[in-house]
């Protein structure tokens, strides 16, 4: 929060900031969740919720089974194309300002379905704000996708996806190829 | 195992039992569709099979196969006598056999799978309605002529650019390489180097739309392969120099 200033001296403190910037941060730490979980990764997203990762620390840790009480859709696994209209529906209900994470390979492309069942990504249907790499992503993905997000909301940027950031193969080269010492 | 229950078939069937086999204890046999459901009575009711387990029944595509296109395959079990077997029958294109479902009610829902991904028919099932698809799906997916990825989407697709098939993270993440990559397959079966390819999906070839952009994933996989070729050489030149001095 670049905006916001504090005025501290004689016992006296204020604060000046912008509104927009006030809310959006209002905004990225109260983030009530609409988990859509519909396959593997959805043991991935427990585990992300559950204490060891704590997804409180970021302020999301309300899940809403009510799409008009939820700020984020996490389509988290396989969307099929009979399930499709439902995502829609759900993604419809949802009041502004909402946004979409795309949890895991499934969620993103449709995975390794390339045929008659499957949503080739939830982005064919609604538009999506982060993707998570990883079949299923570990949690720390997760955590990072959410971080994004957070700069997202912060930033006030809509309409342009962003994954969580890949790791370079050839970094994990180095590491494994490093003289021992 | 179940050399019993083959043979007391063929003696009550005789002539109507076409082919029986036994490969490593999976004993089969193949009978007419006229004689289906009388089979499938028998199995169920003959003191000696008490065939009282339906464990399933399914299909199978041959398009190639000159005559009948479709296998009916049951497999049933009598829990009592502990063992099992498996019936099939050739189906061509159009013929409706008679529903199982009077005989094992389990039949009801196993048939409605193999009407929705198949396309048989079965004559008097009490409620043949697809099971897994939707109403609005046109055509059956389990035939080896439907293009393997032709989606019918039930929501149309938005219209965003740069909308692909291919994952939007790197080729190295989330197992990109888990999609068949069609027309290498091809190519190997017509080298008889690979794979086979069933022949029905070889003759799709004209219309099959290959991988979205599998040119694109190949480009980055050799580009990847390129650059840790070129990480590896630079650092062997480097560990290179740095023994040099050391010997001299």
């Amino acid at each position: 929060m670049g905006e916001m200033k504090i005025l501290g001296g004689g016992g006296e403190v204020a604060f000046t900031t912008q509104f927009d910037a006030l809310l959006a941060w209002a905004r990225k730490w109260s983030l009530f969740q609409y988990p859509f979980a519909t396959a593997c990764c959805g043991m991935e997203f427990f585990a992300v919720a559950s204490p060891r990762y704590d997804i409180a620390r970021f302020g999301a840790e309300a899940p809403r089974f009510s799409p008009r009480q939820a700020d984020v859709l996490w389509v988290v696994g396989t969307i099929s194309q009979r399930q499709a209209p439902v995502v829609k529906r759900i993604y419809d209900q949802m009041t502004e300002p909402k946004w979409v994470v795309a949890f895991g390979t499934c969620a993103s492309c449709g995975g390794f379905y390339d045929n008659y069942t499957t949503v080739p990504g939830v982005d064919k249907i609604i538009p999506v704000d982060v993707y998570i790499p990883g079949c299923p992503p570990r949690p720390e993905a997760v955590l990072d996708a959410l971080m994004l997000l957070q700069e997202k909301i912060q930033k006030g940027v809509h309409g342009e996806p962003v994954s969580v950031p890949p790791k370079d193969p050839l970094s994990q080269l180095r590491r494994k190829t490093k003289p021992s010492r | 195992m179940s050399k019993a229950a083959v043979s007391r078939l063929k003696s009550h069937f005789g002539d109507k039992v076409l082919a029986s086999s036994d490969f490593r204890g999976d004993d089969a046999i193949e009978v007419a569709v006229k004689d289906w459901v009388d089979v499938a009575t028998f199995l169920r009711d003959d003191d000696k099979l008490k065939m009282n387990h339906f464990v399933d029944l399914t299909a199978v595509d041959y398009p190639e196969r000159e005559g009948a296109r479709f296998d009916l395959v049951l497999m049933v079990r009598s829990v009592e006598k502990k063992h099992r077997v498996r019936v099939t029958t050739k189906v061509a294109d159009g013929t409706k056999p008679k529903t199982l479902f009077p005989v094992w009610s389990g039949a009801n829902w196993a048939e409605r799978e193999i009407y929705d991904m198949f396309g048989i028919e079965f004559l008097n099932h009490p409620d043949l309605r697809r099971i897994l698809l939707y109403d609005e799906f046109i055509g059956f997916p389990l035939r080896k002529d439907y293009p393997i990825d032709k989606a019918q989407p039930l929501v149309p697709y938005r219209d965003a650019p740069g909308l692909t098939k291919l994952p939007p993270f790197g080729i190295d993440q989330g197992q990109p390489f888990g999609r068949i990559r069609w027309d290498d397959r091809l190519r190997e079966g017509a080298n008889g180097s690979g794979r086979a390819v069933s022949p029905s999906i070889a003759l799709q070839t004209g219309e099959r739309r290959a991988l979205s952009d599998s040119e694109v994933a190949v480009a980055q996989i050799e580009e990847l392969a390129m650059r840790v070729e070129e990480e590896q050489r630079v650092k062997q030149e480097q560990e290179a120099k740095k023994d040099a001095p050391a010997e001299g």
